[in-house]
Parts: structure tokens; C-alpha cells; sequence
């Protein structure tokens, strides 16, 4: 019999990428996809974590730690970035800057039928708003991260990465 | 209550080289009177949502003093903020609340309760350090140099005078104003800040 190790999302490795680009904020409401990374965030003396109580918060907070300088992720759940629309219209692509977004991809699956309606609109609701979006569901898809950077940098907007797939490792194995 | 230009003529003796946001109608009286435009900043442009940009950029700075001017329909559609300042502690934010208890830019319709909700308590039991509210000019104007020297987070709530809007909006004249990306850049260049 061949014993065949699964392909994991690590926590680590969106903390090497975070810091890979600078990362100084995490903008955050934990949500179930995100919450081993929650963990490993707040034990990093390089990385301010700031909780909201909204998820529109999170763009206007990280709209105003870019303009003092600092580098921040916002790092929410896919409900929560569309209860955003407006905080992203006008804090995120609007304002013209560069602004990463993680986000909890609640519903999704690459097998079998989507049932949950949170994950059905996700995507039409990136494309309705012109934001370019990335998928990671295993490490290998880690720099990913770093892709997303780079576009937001050259073109000074918001674009999103996709978390297909619940963190594990990291306390938990 | 009392007009949020008084109030802001107060105040403004006390700002020292504070950095100052504003938003909602009675915001707009404060572009007559700051004598350091360099140190205005403008972050509006999401419902409710200035005063979170604004925590987000006194998170950055934190050395430097940074004084919002709050509406209480902004608050309202964002009250969660409130939890959010309080748990970041920002020593150096001082959250200002322009209370005229309805929505005077679309012609003065009453916000929820409007003359009986306690601001300045939710923000306390919130976690804020300190919280003030004042319903007159003299004993705001006896109190905001001390204010002013308080360590943050600080809420000071204000009951203004309406100054409300009913011509239509293609009616309405509006006196020029710089653009938020100009504050920005403005600023940026007056504390150096680069692009990270």
C-alpha cells in the first residue's frame, strides 16, 4: 500500500511570505479558515496584529496605516469582504494604493458541487469590482502571496488572495 | 449646544502640530479656520468609515498627536470602532464627536435616538482613557487645554448646533477643497513619510 502525504496549507508559510514583503499590520476578524494563522500572527514581535469588530473596518484601517507608511494585510473572511463593498470601493481601489487582501475562501471545494452561497458569489463579487484575485490551496501556492504583491505595487490596487483550504499544522497536528 | 465653528476656534489655539481629520458637515467649518493646512489630513470616502482610516494612521505614526473630528451619523453606521480604538489603545488619538443629532447634509432627518444616546458612555465603557461631553462653548473652552494633554485614547463628545441642507444637491454651492490624495501627499511629504 502507498501512504500518500496530503498537501497542506501551512500557517508558516503565509508568515514567511508576510514577512517576505514587509508586512508590518494584519488587519483582521479571525474566521475559521484563518484561525491557526490568527496564532502564529500574534507570536511575531515583527507583526502588529489589529483586530476589528467589522470587516469593512479593515480596509479604511489599512488605508491609513499605508499612508503613514506601513505595510498591512487585511486578512477577513469571504462574507465579510462583501458586507465591505463600500469600504472597498472607496478606501481600497479608490484611493490608489497598494493593498493585499487575504481572504477566507468559506465554502469552496475543488471537488463536488458548491452549496454555499458565501463562496458561489466570492468570485463574481472580486470580478464586479475589478480586483485581481489568486488561489492558495496547498504551500506550493505560498508565493502566490508574493505575485499578489507585486501587482498590487505596479498598479497601486487592491488584489486579493483566495485561502481555499483551512491552515493546518502549527499546534494542531 | 453651540456652533462647531466656535468650537473649532477653541480648539484651535490647542492644536499645537497636532494632525487634524474631519468629516461630516460641521467638518467643513474647520477648513476656515486651521492655520496649518500642511497638517490636515482628509480621509473620507466610505460610509462611517474616517474614523477607522484615522486609527489606522495614528497607529502609524505614533508619535505623532492625531485628533479626528468625528459625526455622530458616521459613528452610528461604525460603532464597532469604538471597541476596536479602545483594544489598540492609541496613546497619541483624541476622537472628537460633532454630535447634531440628525443627518444635516440630507436635510436634517433625526438620527436613531438621537437626543438620548450617551456617546461619550458607550466610548468609556468601550475602554477609551478618557471621555468628556460638553452641550456649551464656555465649558468646552475652560477644558480643552487639559483635554488636549490627556493620554489617549480620548473621546470628547459635543453637541453642535445642525447647520442643515435642504436645496437640492445640484443646487448646492460647495467652496473648493483640496483632494484627499493631495492632503495625503502633503502630508506624507511634511512628515517624510516614503512608500514602503
Amino acid at each position: 500500500m502507498v501512504q500518500q502525504q496530503a498537501a497542506l496549507l501551512k500557517p508558516e508559510s503565509l508568515i514567511a511570505e508576510f514577512k517576505k514583503n514587509g508586512v508590518t499590520h494584519i488587519v483582521t476578524i479571525p474566521d475559521s479558515e484563518t484561525n491557526y494563522l490568527y496564532e502564529l500572527m500574534k507570536e511575531q514581535d515583527w507583526l502588529d496584529v489589529v483586530p476589528s469588530s467589522r470587516e469593512g473596518e479593515t480596509f479604511a484601517i489599512a488605508l491609513g496605516l499605508i499612508v503613514g507608511g506601513k505595510v498591512p494585510v487585511c486578512v477577513i473572511q469571504n462574507t465579510g469582504m462583501m458586507e465591505s463593498g463600500d469600504s472597498i470601493r472607496g478606501m481600497a481601489i479608490d484611493a490608489g494604493f497598494p493593498m493585499v487582501m487575504l481572504i477566507g475562501y468559506r465554502g469552496w471545494t475543488r471537488h463536488g458541487v458548491i452549496t454555499d452561497s458565501a463562496a458561489r458569489y466570492t468570485e463574481t463579487f472580486l470580478h464586479a469590482m475589478g480586483i485581481n484575485y489568486y488561489l492558495l490551496e496547498t504551500d506550493d501556492d505560498a508565493t502566490r502571496i508574493s505575485v499578489a504583491f507585486e501587482e498590487a505595487r505596479a498598479n497601486n490596487r487592491p488584489v486579493a488572495v483566495l485561502v481555499g483550504d483551512e491552515y493546518h499544522g502549527f499546534n494542531r497536528m | 449646544m453651540f456652533d462647531s465653528a466656535d468650537m473649532f476656534r477653541a480648539f484651535q489655539p490647542h492644536r499645537d502640530k497636532a494632525i487634524v481629520l474631519v468629516t461630516g458637515t460641521a467638518g467643513r467649518d474647520w477648513r476656515e479656520i486651521s492655520d496649518n493646512e500642511t497638517r490636515d489630513l482628509t480621509l473620507q470616502g466610505a460610509m462611517g468609515q474616517t474614523n477607522s482610516a484615522a486609527l489606522g494612521f495614528a497607529l502609524s505614526q505614533p508619535d505623532e498627536k492625531v485628533v479626528l473630528f468625528d459625526s455622530e451619523g458616521s459613528l452610528q453606521m461604525n460603532m464597532g470602532i469604538l471597541g476596536t480604538i479602545a483594544g489598540k489603545k492609541p496613546k497619541n488619538f483624541f476622537h472628537f464627536l460633532m454630535d447634531n443629532e440628525c443627518y444635516a447634509t440630507t436635510g436634517g432627518q433625526p438620527v436613531p435616538n438621537a437626543s438620548e444616546i450617551n456617546y461619550a458612555g458607550m466610548a468609556r465603557e468601550a475602554g477609551y482613557t478618557a471621555t468628556f461631553q460638553f452641550d456649551n462653548l464656555e465649558e468646552f473652552t475652560n477644558n480643552i487645554e487639559a483635554i488636549m494633554k490627556e493620554e489617549g485614547p480620548v473621546f470628547v463628545a459635543m453637541k453642535m448646533i445642525p447647520k442643515i441642507e435642504n436645496e437640492p444637491i445640484g443646487r448646492r454651492v460647495r467652496k473648493p477643497q483640496r483632494s484627499r490624495a493631495e492632503t495625503i501627499k502633503v502630508l506624507q511629504a511634511e512628515l517624510g513619510i516614503t512608500a514602503a
